[in-house]
């Protein structure tokens, strides 16, 4: 499709020494297209952080195997000179630890006016106004007055809503999020997701966002990818993930949503935890936990299977009961 | 800020009364009667009985004690017991060599250590890093006076380059004459902040804050620069301050090599020749150096962690 703008083909990471190379991503792919917000969903150890890092090619590991497309380019291809360009001008991306993500030693102005200097914005003066600008569009009140404040005098959620004005500061095409409200207490939280549809609709990016909570996902995103343990295992608009989601991970995860009203409900936990990066050498990941698996899920890899026009999954069993296709087989 | 340093103030005090009472214990438990030392071991008894009765040596031990720290407050340290001379004149001559000397060292161990530890650091269990750690090992195996006798011998006597003694006369000279002294303290100096930056930076360079800096595009040089050495300086100053403080102990031997004037010279005659008020002076005075340097630093850190700054 020619209107994606980023597309992950085949995505393979791994870390450690090349001779014993422990794979903690594998296979993934997604698209996200101009404009739209997408959600990368899965627990803790899933490998979202190492996919999204190795978007802004930013991570340690090594990307050993795919290609990783924006608006067509591989980004595995550019030399290593040719990444500060594209980062925080056509990829930004902001984390999940809003305390220690700005530098201590220089006050906020300068680092948002960093962010402009480095993609073009010679003029102070416009700078100054434009770092203004994007405070006041991530609700800091006094903003002009606060430009001279150190990061240590916001709390958390406000470092954080300055993390996202540097962050779209040059309005980038894509806006990387990776758990930006993890950190934060529930009613920040709810705020800053706000501010972050907010800020998509007057810039106009695209967002994919990270998230453990699937309800986090829900509230922003409109289509979702899910992870399990390096692999994708699910994706579908947001609607059909929440009403018929057909990977029994999903499912696990959709039951463990905290729901707001309901403080004092025991939360649901899917058993077990996610094994080890580079630990299931064959069969299906997830099949030491899942409440369905039958004899073939210990011997072989579901591949992903199309569930329907937005939708498909890798599971064996939903895709027996549902008479489906692989996913990418002539129809 | 100003609360800070008002505060900052008020800690040397204490802090300059300890050293100035441990000063004093020291002189009076060192071996050896000064009136002895002053006059010779032919003097008579009545002579050195008025040599302590005019040296304030026969009043009680207290009353000894708070003249000596109201005398070393107000810098006022007496005459030399063996020659009569102002003892804050001989300080106040000899001071200016030991401080260039110790500015020249500390700027030269910043300007080859920092960069050789940035340069380790941003290369970490590559050639350079090997480089600064068998430089740093060197640097702190050799001792300053073995290095500085073979500076001495290579640069001064053989090639001719550097003056063989003495501080010099007028700004050029004095340079001239200080540099080699400064380079071999300066070694170790190097060997300690080349370290200091590497582990210092390798620390910061693993923040946070550092990937932002990536993230938002910034490219590598401003990365370490901009980002990472800056926060690298807080460990430094530390650093810094210590280095600067072992550079005043350190010029004692590098002066008598050398044979150039300057307080740790000035030191060593006078407790060879047991000038108790000379020693005095030359301690108290040292001290004072001392209690500055670390209160320096404390202004240092203001000026760089706007932490620190606001509380
Ligand atoms: N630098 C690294 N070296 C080795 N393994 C790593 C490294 N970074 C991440 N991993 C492994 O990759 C897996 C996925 O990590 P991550 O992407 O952070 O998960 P998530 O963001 O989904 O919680 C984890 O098992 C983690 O141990
Ligand atoms: S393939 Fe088998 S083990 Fe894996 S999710 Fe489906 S049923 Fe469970
Ligand atoms: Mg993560």
């Amino acid at each position: 499709m020619s209107q994606d703008l980023l597309r992950l083909t085949d995505v393979t990471i791994e870390f450690g020494p090349p001779k014993k190379p422990i794979r903690v991503v594998e296979g993934v792919g997604f698209s996200v297209a101009k404009g739209e917000s997408v959600g990368l969903v899965g627990e803790s150890g899933s490998g979202k952080s190492v996919t999204s890092l190795a978007i802004m090619r930013l991570i340690g590991g090594r990307v050993v195997q795919g290609r990783i497309e924006l608006e067509g380019r591989n980004l595995l291809d550019l030399p290593a000179s040719a990444l500060p360009e594209i980062r925080g001008r056509d990829i930004a991306m902001i984390f999940q630890e809003p305390m220690s993500s700005l530098n201590p030693l220089m006050t906020i102005g300068d680092q948002i006016g960093e962010a402009l200097l480095l993609h073009g914005w010679r003029d102070r003066t416009a700078r100054r106004d434009r770092t203004i600008e994007m405070l006041h569009l991530v609700g800091i009140p006094n903003a002009e007055g606060r430009l001279g404040a150190y990061p240590h005098q916001f709390s958390g959620g406000m470092r954080q809503r300055v993390m996202i004005a540097m962050a779209v500061a040059c309005a980038p095409k894509l806006l990387i999020a990776d758990e930006p409200t993890t950190a934060l207490d529930v009613t920040i939280q709810a705020q800053v997701l706000d501010l972050m549809k907010k800020v998509r609709r007057e810039l106009g990016m695209a967002i994919l966002l990270i998230s453990h909570d699937l309800g986090v996902i829900a509230d922003v995103c409109e289509r979702v990818i899910v992870m399990y343990a390096g692999r994708v295992v699910e994706e579908a608009d947001i609607r059909t993930i929440l009403t018929r989601p057909q990977h029994p991970y999903t499912r696990g995860l959709l039951r463990s949503v905290p729901r707001r009203n309901h403080e004092a409900e025991r939360l649901y936990q899917i058993p077990g935890s996610v094994p080890p990066a580079g630990s299931v050498r064959q069969g299906c990941p997830f099949r030491d936990r899942c409440e369905l698996s039958v004899s073939r899920c210990a011997e072989e890899m579901p591949p992903m299977f199309r569930f329907g026009s937005s939708q498909s999954a890798a599971c064996w069993v939903t895709a027996a009961a549902e008479g489906v296709a692989q996913a990418g087989a002539a129809a | 800020m100003t609360r800070y340093i008002v505060v900052r103030l008020l800690d040397a005090i204490p802090t300059v009364l300890l050293v100035l009472t441990l000063v004093f214990v020291a002189m009076r438990i060192l071996p050896g009667d000064p009136a002895v030392a002053a006059l010779g071991d032919f003097a008579t008894p009545e002579q050195r009985e008025a040599f302590r009765e005019k040296m304030g040596l026969n009043a009680p031990l207290w009353q000894q004690y708070l003249t000596f720290v109201v005398s070393s407050l107000t810098l006022d340290f007496g005459v030399s017991m063996m020659n009569g001379r102002d003892v804050l004149g001989l300080i106040a001559y000899n001071l200016p060599y030991t401080i260039e000397l110790t500015i020249a060292s500390v700027l030269l161990g910043v300007v080859i250590g920092v960069p050789f530890g940035v340069w380790a650091a941003t290369n970490p269990n590559r050639a350079p890093d090997s480089a600064m750690r068998g430089f740093s090992l060197i640097g702190y195996a050799v001792p300053d006076f073995y290095l500085g006798a073979l500076l001495l011998i290579v640069f001064s006597l053989n090639l001719g380059w550097f003056p063989i003694n003495g501080g010099g006369e007028g700004f050029l000279d004095r340079m001239h004459h200080v540099f080699l002294p400064a380079l071999t303290l300066a070694f170790i100096k190097a060997a300690f902040l080349g370290r200091l930056t590497r582990t210092a930076l390798l620390e910061v360079m693993g923040r946070d804050y550092i990937r932002t800096a990536r993230a938002k595009g910034a490219r590598e040089p401003r990365v370490i620069y901009r980002h990472g050495l800056r926060n690298a300086l807080l460990p430094l100053t530390t650093g810094l301050g210590l280095t600067t403080l072992t550079a005043l102990s350190g010029s004692v031997a590098i002066e008598l090599v050398f044979n150039r004037p300057g307080l740790g010279k000035l030191l060593i005659s006078a407790i060879a020749e047991r000038d108790y008020a000379v020693i005095q002076g030359g301690i108290v005075v040292f001290a004072l150096f001392v209690v500055a340097i670390n209160l320096a630093m404390d202004l240092v850190y203001v000026l760089v962690d706007p932490r620190i700054r606001v509380s």
